[in-house]
């Protein structure tokens, strides 16, 4: 006997479903309402749509053909109102009434509107159907968009409209992108990547009101206060199942519709597939698990017995040249282990989360190629211990056999890329090999070849290997020291990650093979600890080095050097009269003016350095840290004081700096210079940060040198007033500290993330405001003079501990 | 038979530190370990003459201030591929007080 089923909601679950039903040769009538006007189409193709890859005809489903030859009647745009389960009717919206055999929700899901003031206005719109769609695509390039979102949803909205021209930025209360999806550094790569399709991305934004004009929305107002001005807003933020009908009909509901294993509900004659269903504490938006919930109602609806079963989801996001996959969990774990693969010039990243050798999570970006063969692995819960040293490379590098890394090198062509930053094939590191180069340092001087960012460094000593065979030894990824195998990278992320603020707890959580480290990492943890965890950790003297733990330079006999500070290189009679005083009465053998721009007192001897602070502290001088991995000088010109070149104050803004910064803890020493003007007589160009007074402002540049290394700073940031100049100061040092290896100098580290992603940091005001906020709770502890501090407390650990010398005289 | 010299309490004496005696030949550095082992070396490294008192203390060794000689306290041989030995006395800890051993600090001067 035929039976009567009855489909409420004309989505891709409930469309699938149909489709195996026919399939299956049901003997069916079926009825089917939608509260749209129109039939199953594939709604995730609607961002194609808005962005006018696709049009509307093009991702419809099921048309009217399809539906009259399955016998299906269609009601569309009507409602049903209400269901009378004991009768075993629906009551249509406008009153009929129809009995089933069989009744099938589809309902969907609704669009979160957050309630915030303003949330009713015309022009407020969710992301959700045909309709939304149409009213984005009638907008073009004179429009200004406000999408409140960084999610899948939103940033697909925003992308289609961008296509058109549209003015729009996305509002992201989380700290990055697609923060369920995607991991910091993939969210990275994607809002650069949106930010150059000429979308503004701002996030940790939280919306706090939607201003209207004449009823209709003019702008977005932030709880910062910043005013975002639209014609429409888009509200993104997620779904939620639409279970009212079914509640109203006494289901049992939770998030969503309940349902079995076998998608039926409370009621045995219902069933439920798609967003509106919650199954084992679970509702679902992907469109993966609804067509194998469509599928199992389908046959469950045939009499034969199917289970549907959860399964690990995938996420694609569908913007044309943003490739991105995210499968899996991938937060940081204590079991767990990442395998990570950068390739910052052609931006691509892979990061593979693993967990005893099986991967359960996978983030891509820039290249997804291979990204089904890893999400198989990852569904199958595949054991990859065999092929886990040529893993990353993908699906092409794993062989029969034994797996090695060299033969996916051995495999590239002579083309194949190695150094994407400076443009460096295969075959030319081989020329360059064949000519003579037998190390890393001899093909990075004569092809350049990961002589930049240095991520590609691995692959060249590979492609060394593979052409030298066994004259060449890969060097192993340099430990911080014989203590411990992790590098100063993985400690670092360690200290982040697993809170660690004291170093007993990073020689356990990092398994630590001394008992209580060594000179060499001793000093860098101190340094990680206190850059880290200001408040928390306590600086330990005894890891520090001599001149640290002493405030003075140890000379070759073992005496000391004393270095005052002269903010900005400005000093006074005064003060030189102390320094005279000091250098008589200690019998100071040399005296010398240093290219910091102060007066260095060199000889004085151990026992003598807190009774010669205390002179230098009584005449208003404090710590010069000449001996610190810290703030050194601020090396300064005239500027206007006195020049008749000089653009700006450039004495004064030097001193400003130095009395900010001085006291701070640096990954390696860190000097300063500011010119008044390009003819540059501070030497600025060649600091470590370096200042550049112009007419309309302030060149700020990082990352010169005058030691080992020459070299000439490079620009970061151009700023108009001396504030921001300050700020951008302060914020790019705070980075420094958070970021580099210790006994990096900037230059060094710039070399290994890049000026691009410093400038970024930087440039970004929220940021900036974030780091010169951290950077001022770190100088709350240290921004004092270690001098008077020891002179009070630590006077006595300067004298000899006894004197023999006259009992063994006796 | 030996006689020991009060020197310090052992807390006068930082842990992973160390501080000097002064006696008419020179000066003997006292080292106390993070385990509060208390050793007694001449504070000269083999190599330049450093101040080994203002080294780093790790385990039961000392880093040279100048040039990163590894010396260890409990023999005063140095570590690693260099070479040297530096002289050690005989020190003690007892009820919280270091004590030096007079006879070898004697010896050291007719030394």
């Amino acid at each position: 006997m035929t039976q009567k089923f009855i489909v409420i909601g004309a989505g891709m679950a409930t469309g699938r479903a149909l489709e195996h039903l026919f399939d299956a040769g049901a003997d069916v009538e079926v009825t089917l309402f939608n509260a749209e006007p129109r039939g199953n189409y594939n709604r995730i193709m609607l961002s194609p749509v808005l962005s006018g890859d696709k049009s509307y005809g093009e991702i419809v489903t099921h048309d009217d053909a399809w539906y009259a030859t399955h016998n299906v009647t269609c009601r569309f745009g009507e409602r049903i109102a209400s269901i009378d389960r004991a009768a075993k009717t629906v009551t249509s919206q406008s009153g009929d009434v129809l009995p089933y055999d069989k009744l099938i929700f589809g309902t969907g899901s609704n669009p979160f509107i957050i309630p915030l003031p303003g949330h009713d206005l015309d022009g407020v719109i969710a992301y959700r159907d045909l309709e939304d769609t149409e009213k984005m695509m009638t907008l073009g390039a004179e429009h200004t968009v406000v999408v409140i979102g960084g999610g899948l949803l939103g940033l697909e909205a925003a992308a289609g409209m961008a296509a058109r021209g549209v003015d729009v930025t996305v509002v992201h209360i989380m700290g990055h992108l697609m923060e369920r999806q995607l991991d910091e550094t993939a969210g990275y790569l994607l809002r650069k990547a949106l930010t150059e399709k000429g979308i503004t991305v701002k996030c940790t934004a939280n919306s706090k009101e939607m201003l209207g004009e004449n009823g209709h929305v003019k702008a977005l107002l932030l709880d910062d206060g910043t005013e975002l001005p639209c014609d429409l807003l888009v509200m993104a933020v997620g779904i939620r199942p639409n279970v009212a009908l079914a509640a109203e009909a006494g289901l049992a509901v939770g998030r969503g519709i309940h349902v079995d294993d076998h998608m039926v509900t409370s009621d045995a004659d219902i069933l439920a597939v798609g967003e509106c269903v919650e199954h084992d504490g679970a509702i679902f938006g992907l469109v993966a698990p609804l067509y194998d919930q469509a599928k199992v109602a389908a046959q469950t609806l045939m009499g034969v017995e199917a289970t549907f079963v959860q399964k690990e989801l995938s996420t694609k996001l569908k913007v044309t040249g943003c490739d991105l996959f995210s499968a899996g969990d991938f937060a940081d774990g204590d079991s767990r282990e990442d395998i990570v693969f950068r390739d910052p010039a052609r931006g691509v990243y892979r990061r593979l989360v693993l967990e005893n050798n099986i991967i359960i999570g996978a983030v891509m970006y820039g290249d997804t190629a291979d990204s089904n063969w890893f999400f198989g692995l990852i569904r199958d819960k595949t054991n990859i211990a065999d092929m886990r040293e040529t893993l990353i490379f993908g699906p092409a590098y794993q062989g029969g056999g034994a797996l090695d890394p060299l033969l996916a090198v051995a495999a590239l062509p002579r083309d194949a890329e190695i150094c994407g930053c400076n443009g460096i094939c295969k075959g030319q590191i081989e020329d360059a090999i064949a000519a003579g180069a037998a190390d890393l340092g001899a093909v990075r001087r004569v092809t350049k070849a990961s002589g930049s960012c240095g991520t590609c460094t691995g692959l060249v000593e590979q492609v060394l290997a593979v052409t030298l065979g066994d004259d060449f030894v890969i060097p192993a990824a340099a430990s911080v020291c014989g203590c411990t195998g992790m590098t100063h990278e993985d400690v670092r992320r360690m200290i982040k990650s697993q809170k660690l603020t004291t170093m007993p707890a990073v020689w356990q959580a990092c398994g630590w093979k001394t008992s209580c480290g060594c000179h060499i990492c001793r000093p860098a943890l101190n340094f990680y600890l206190l850059a880290d965890w200001p408040l928390e950790y306590k600086d330990d003297p005894q890891s520090r080095f001599i001149n640290e733990r002493k405030h003075a330079n140890i000379q070759k006999d073992g005496t000391f050097s004393v270095v005052p500070r002269m903010w900005g290189g400005i000093t006074t009679p005064d003060e030189l009269r102390a320094i005279a005083d000091a250098a008589d009465k200690y019998m100071v053998p040399t005296v010398k003016v240093t290219g910091g721009q102060r007066i260095d007192l060199l000889g004085v001897k151990g026992e003598d350095l807190p009774a010669i602070w205390k002179d230098l502290n009584d005449a208003g001088m404090v710590s010069g840290h000449a001996y610190s991995k810290g703030l050194r000088t601020v090396k300064t010109c005239v500027g206007t004081d006195h020049c008749r070149f000089g653009t700006q104050d450039s004495t004064g803004l030097g001193i400003k700096l130095e009395k900010t910064l001085w006291g701070s803890w640096t990954p390696h020493k860190l000097k300063l210079g500011v010119s008044g003007c390009p003819r540059n007589c501070a030497e600025a160009t060649c600091k470590d940060i370096g200042i550049i007074c112009v007419d309309s402002g302030f060149q700020i540049s990082i990352g010169g040198a005058a030691g080992m290394d020459v070299r000439e700073t490079e620009l970061m940031l151009q700023v108009p007033t001396e504030d921001e100049a300050i700020a951008a100061i302060k914020a790019v040092t705070q980075l420094y500290r958070e970021n580099a290896k210790y006994l990096d100098r900037i230059y060094k580290w710039m070399a290994k993330v890049g000026l691009d992603w410093i400038t970024e940091q930087i440039e970004d005001l929220d940021n900036r405001t974030a780091l010169v906020d951290r950077f001022e709770v770190s100088q709350s502890i240290y921004r004092r003079d270690p001098w008077a501090d020891h002179v009070t407390t630590k006077a006595a650990t300067y004298a000899h501990l006894v004197d023999l010398t006259l009992e063994a005289a006796e | 038979m030996s006689s020991w010299i009060d020197i310090a309490a052992l807390d006068d004496v930082p842990q992973r530190g160390a501080r000097l005696v002064k006696t008419v030949h020179g000066c003997v550095a006292i080292f106390r370990t993070g385990a509060d082992e208390v050793y007694a070396l001449d504070n000269a490294c083999p190599h330049k003459n450093g101040p080994l008192a203002e080294g780093i203390v790790h385990g039961a060794s000392v880093t040279c201030p100048l040039h990163n000689w590894v010396i260890s306290l409990e023999t005063g041989q140095v570590q690693g591929a260099d070479e040297g030995k530096v002289n050690t006395y005989p020190a003690r800890v007892e009820n919280g007080r270091i004590s030096l051993d007079a006879e070898f600090l004697r010896e050291r001067v007719v030394a």
